[in-house]
């Protein structure tokens, strides 16, 4: 694994942990001199390749300006408030009926202050509307705001061929219509689009079951359980799972729908540190220890719940360490792989395969169809016996409506392609093409002196922008450039962490990743966005080094 | 400072307190992940349906009648709106790829969105990609901790898992009582009176169901409006059963009774049942509405509606502005299946005369759930023989909040002619007398 400067004088963290070398290897192949045996999958054993993560700490004078900036807007936004208090100033946000103005106030006052004068004036980096399939090259419609942001209007002009940053398109499996989708127009014209009925009652359509069982295969577990939405998978079935007297242990940067879940369920939430294995062993040996707080008697049980990667840091589970926490504290492991799946891994089976451990680890698999698939729905998979406990006990079996039957075609399809059970490669393919645009992808951005989060081996790349102007000029220099990109602020992120997403993906070529670099390249100096401080040597015959244990 | 015997003890102490934490962990056992569940468990074994789910429908191998799926407007087989999704397959692809912050809004959610709020004479409309998402993401974005809900006993399970996630107080009353909740309304006022400033920042909904999915039953709206306006709640509708059913041209409850639809908060629907598409959509004032775009969990943190599902949708509508007829059609059909149901010894009919799902209860029940259960779904699986498939209504008997007694549904469709509905009538009557006598 290529490392250029690693191991160099930096101030942020650079994680060096031992990391085992995946399965898939045609014989022996040599990396810097060092000859790795292939080995078996299946076989628990300890890793000896470095895993690369790393969470680079800004300047001062960055976050010192951040701040002001943050400051200086909320001062504008309270001399705003008083304007429109006093009637100088017109308001433009909706209002309350006439008839109802003695009712209680539906929104407080200071709920909004940040959205009325915060993010409404950047808001038009959001709800991008597009006109095309979302694949490497898309269309947006061009919209105009004559309020300041407070209404859009379209123009009525697309700008065509926008180079797509933003979609997660991991496989570049989302795309108009071509012929290998002829099977999903099929079952479309014979099925219809809707169910109009749970799984319980009378919407257990035969492609749920074959998507079931495929889906069974893909993962290398017993059985599967398909749902019509992915949000609704985590936070209906978490609670089916655990209740009162249960404990949950939950990563601090947990997606919502894995937090309303655990919410829902009743049971104990603790939080421990992002990835961090001593804060989640010592949560873990108090739980033990101490059973539950107050009445002294043991947890019924412990469920740790981890995402595979972490959709704004851009991480990696550290899966090693916590299957053998888990197997030494007897805890149960809940791993949410909407954005690992199809992603990372040799063959692309996600965060597992990555790390070359056995399926059998994990008690509770989930994931999505939403992006690697190109389509929409969310999985549970696992032992035969939680897969059955799951179709009786589910809130979505009982009560909600099952999968719409083209999208769950379009799933066996994506599957299949990908498992290679077409009869082409191209699946395969598309996996390594994935790994390799990532890997040259983060090099570059390395080189160029941006600060980058995550493990190098993630697709989702967070570029660090921290101050709040910076990030509505670069969404919208950008776009002028036909780049579409996604930037996230606070909310999402810390409030001093605010960011530019992308999202690598197999269908982008090099020419489209090299227009993108050289238009960061620009928009780095022009808005000074460079800030790392370990200068990356730039060596460009080591971007190809990777390409030898690929067949091309 | 210790002596050297003390500092010994103590680094002995401490020594065997480690060893004793290590046995704590080496013996704790917990609970397996998932007791185990029967083999024979009724949920365990679905009714599979090989092909698609409409009219003639094929269950467990058999050819069946459908008398299960909400497919009202009998638009789930309807050759326009397949062909409208193909042409949207065609262009869009499959999937969306995004939240709809994050370029996952396409112009299909934009015009559906825009036809939704024209259809039902609201300012804005805003589309979930998931019916039970629909519910359970509005209450929570209005309604926080500190907040009171009034909310019907037979409120569906979505609107139980909303509350929930809302954390605030709920007061449940009786079911389409409204004395009951003029009641709890009082109560609420005379708090308010102790402590007016807290009273100030609570805010009160009131959430009820257009036609119950659980009763089949109406809600009083009129009665309510005048409540809301006595004592200062917000009514939050969810209209599921009655969208594209209700009203002379489909819009529900409010249409109806001839309500202003400005008199009701928010309006939530899925458009599972009359739409025969997948997900579901929240319609009312900007005011109210606008709000959900960034609070409303299943929006903001899901991927947005394929957009073929939204062509699909929009195809829908316009067939049922095209012929406002339908809806009379479904409530005359309603209307003489109910009355043919009337009278079978044993079982008895729940719900509204126009209602097209309404429910089969046992008018004595054995005592215990489970052999109600085991005779109902005999009646289903005899009903099932003679090709008519109905299904007992399911529900999570731990989860649920009140859980309604046993039933068999029944769901009336436009495309069901009056032969069928008369054969079906029959054939539960027959099923019922041989099962229960």
């Amino acid at each position: 694994m290529a490392n250029p400067g690693g191991g160099a004088v930096c101030n942020g963290n650079l994680h060096n942990h031992r990391k085992q070398s995946d399965s898939l290897q045609s014989g022996n192949c040599t990396k810097n001199g060092i000859v790795k045996e292939a080995q078996q999958n299946g076989k628990p054993h300890f890793y000896d390749k470095p895993i690369v993560e790393s969470f680079e700490e800004a300047p001062l004078h960055v976050m010192v300006f951040t701040y002001l900036g943050y400051g200086l807007g909320t001062l504008f936004g309270y001399f705003r408030d008083f304007l429109r208090n006093c009637g100088i100033e017109k308001c433009n946000a909706a209002v309350e009926r006439e008839e109802q103005k003695d009712f209680v106030p539906l929104y407080q006052n200071f709920e909004n202050f940040y959205t009325r004068n915060l993010y409404m004036r950047i808001r038009d980096n959001w709800n991008r509307p597009i006109c095309s399939a979302p694949s490497a090259l898309f269309d947006v419609m061009e919209r105009v705001s004559d309020d300041y942001n407070w209404t859009f209007r379209f123009t009525g002009r697309i700008i065509k061929d926008v180079i797509n940053m933003g979609s997660y398109n991991f496989l570049g499996l989302a795309a108009s219509y071509d012929e290998s989708m002829k099977t999903v127009k099929d079952v479309l014209e014979q099925y219809g689009l809707g169910v109009a009925s749970t799984r319980h009652e009378m919407g257990s359509l035969d492609k749920h079951k074959e998507l079931e069982n495929l889906v069974a295969e893909f993962l290398n577990v017993e059985a599967a359980m398909v749902f019509g939405m992915g949000f609704a998978t985590n936070s209906m079935n978490i609670p089916a799972l655990v209740g009162k007297g249960c404990l949950i242990l939950s990563d601090e940067l947990n997606h919502a729908s894995l937090v309303l879940g655990a919410r829902l369920s009743g049971a104990t939430i603790r939080i421990f540190k992002h990835n961090n294995m001593q804060s989640l062993e010592k949560l873990l040996r108090d739980a033990v220890i101490y059973g539950q707080p107050r009445i002294r008697r043991a947890w019924k049980k412990i469920l740790i719940l981890v995402e595979g990667i972490y959709s704004m840091e851009g991480s990696i589970v550290n899966l090693p360490q916590i299957v053998a926490l888990k197997k030494k504290y007897k805890a149960y492991l809940y791993i949410d792989e909407a954005h690992s799946i199809g992603s990372v891994g040799p063959t692309g089976r996600g965060v597992v395969e990555f790390f070359g451990l056995d399926p059998r680890d994990v008690d509770v698999f989930m994931g999505t169809f939403t992006k690697s698939f190109g389509a929409s729905g969310g999985y549970i998979a696992g032992r035969k016996d939680l897969v059955d406990y799951l179709r009786v006990h589910s809130h979505s079996a009982a009560y909600a409506t099952s999968m719409s039957p083209p999208i769950a075609e379009q799933i066996i399809r994506s599957m299949k392609f990908i498992m290679g059970l077409d009869g082409t490669t191209q699946g395969l393919q598309r996996v390594r093409q994935l790994a390799k645009n990532t890997r040259y992808f983060r090099q570059r951005l390395n080189e160029m002196g941006f600060i980058i989060y995550g493990n190098e081996e993630s697709p989702v790349v967070p570029l660090l922008l921290y101050m709040p102007a910076k990030v509505a000029a670069f969404a919208r220099h950008l776009l002028n450039r036909k780049i579409g990109v996604v930037v996230v602020g606070f909310p999402a992120t810390p409030l001093a962490e605010a960011r530019a997403r992308f999202c690598v993906s197999a269908a982008h070529t090099r020419e489209m990743l090299d227009t993108v670099l050289e238009n960061l390249d620009e928009m780095g100096d022009l808005l000074q966005l460079k800030y790392s401080r370990h200068k990356k040597s730039a060596r460009p015959e080591l971007y190809d080094e990777t390409s030898f244990e690929l067949d091309d | 400072m210790a002596t050297a015997a003390e500092q010994w003890v103590l680094v002995e102490m401490v020594q065997a307190l480690y060893e004793e934490k290590e046995e704590l962990i080496e013996e704790w056992q917990p609970e397996p992940l998932v007791p185990p569940v029967s083999g024979d468990h009724p949920a365990l074994n679905y009714n599979v349906v090989s092909g698609p789910p409409s009219h003639n429908i094929v269950v467990n191998g058999k050819k069946c009648v459908n008398f299960a799926s909400f497919n009202f407007l009998g638009l789930l087989d309807d050759p326009r709106v397949k062909a409208a999704a193909l042409v949207s397959l065609r262009k869009y692809g499959v999937g969306t790829c995004g939240p709809r912050g994050f370029y996952g809004t396409f112009d299909v959610h934009l015009d559906l969105e825009d036809r939704l709020a024209k259809f039902m004479q609201t300012e804005e409309a805003i589309i979930y990609s998931y019916g039970f998402a629909t519910i359970a993401s509005a209450i929570p974005a209005y309604s926080k901790r500190g907040d009171i809900v009034f909310v019907d006993r037979a409120a569906c399970f979505a609107i139980q898992k909303g509350l929930q996630a809302s954390r605030s107080d709920i007061q449940l009353f009786k079911h389409n009582d409204m004395a009951d909740l003029e009641r709890l309304l009082k109560e609420q006022e005379i708090e308010d009176q102790k402590n007016p400033r807290k009273a100030r920042v609570t805010r009160r909904f009131i959430v009820v169901e257009g036609l119950y999915m659980n009763t089949g039953t109406i809600c009083p709206l009129p009665e309510l409006v005048k409540l809301k306006y006595k004592y200062k709640a917000r009514i939050f509708l969810e209209e599921s059963l009655s969208f594209g059913v209700l009203g002379e041209h489909g819009r529900g409850v409010t249409e109806h009774f001839g309500i202003s639809i400005d008199d009701i908060d928010l309006i939530s629907a899925n458009m599972e049942n009359s739409l025969a598409s997948i997900g579901g959509f929240c319609c009312g004032r900007s005011f109210v509405i606008d709000h959900q775009r960034l609070s409303g969990q299943g929006y903001c943190f899901s991927a947005s509606l394929p957009p073929l599902l939204a062509a699909a949708a929009i195809e829908a509508l316009n067939i049922m502005e095209e012929n406002p007829g339908i809806f009379s059609v479904l409530r005359e059909k309603c209307k003489r299946i109910h009355k043919a149901l009337q009278g079978i010894s044993g079982l008895k009919v729940v719900g509204e005369s126009f209602s097209p799902a309404f429910h089969l209860q046992l008018q004595e029940s054995t005592g215990s759930r489970e052999d109600d259960v085991k005779l109902l779904q005999e009646i289903v699986n005899h009903c099932m023989d003679r090709s008519i498939a109905l299904t007992q209504a399911r529900y999570l008997e731990k989860e649920e909040k009140c859980l309604p007694p046993p039933s068999i549904r029944v769901v009336v469709t436009v495309e069901q002619t009056d032969e069928e509905l008369e054969r079906a009538a029959r054939t539960i009557k027959e099923v019922a007398q041989a099962v229960l006598l």
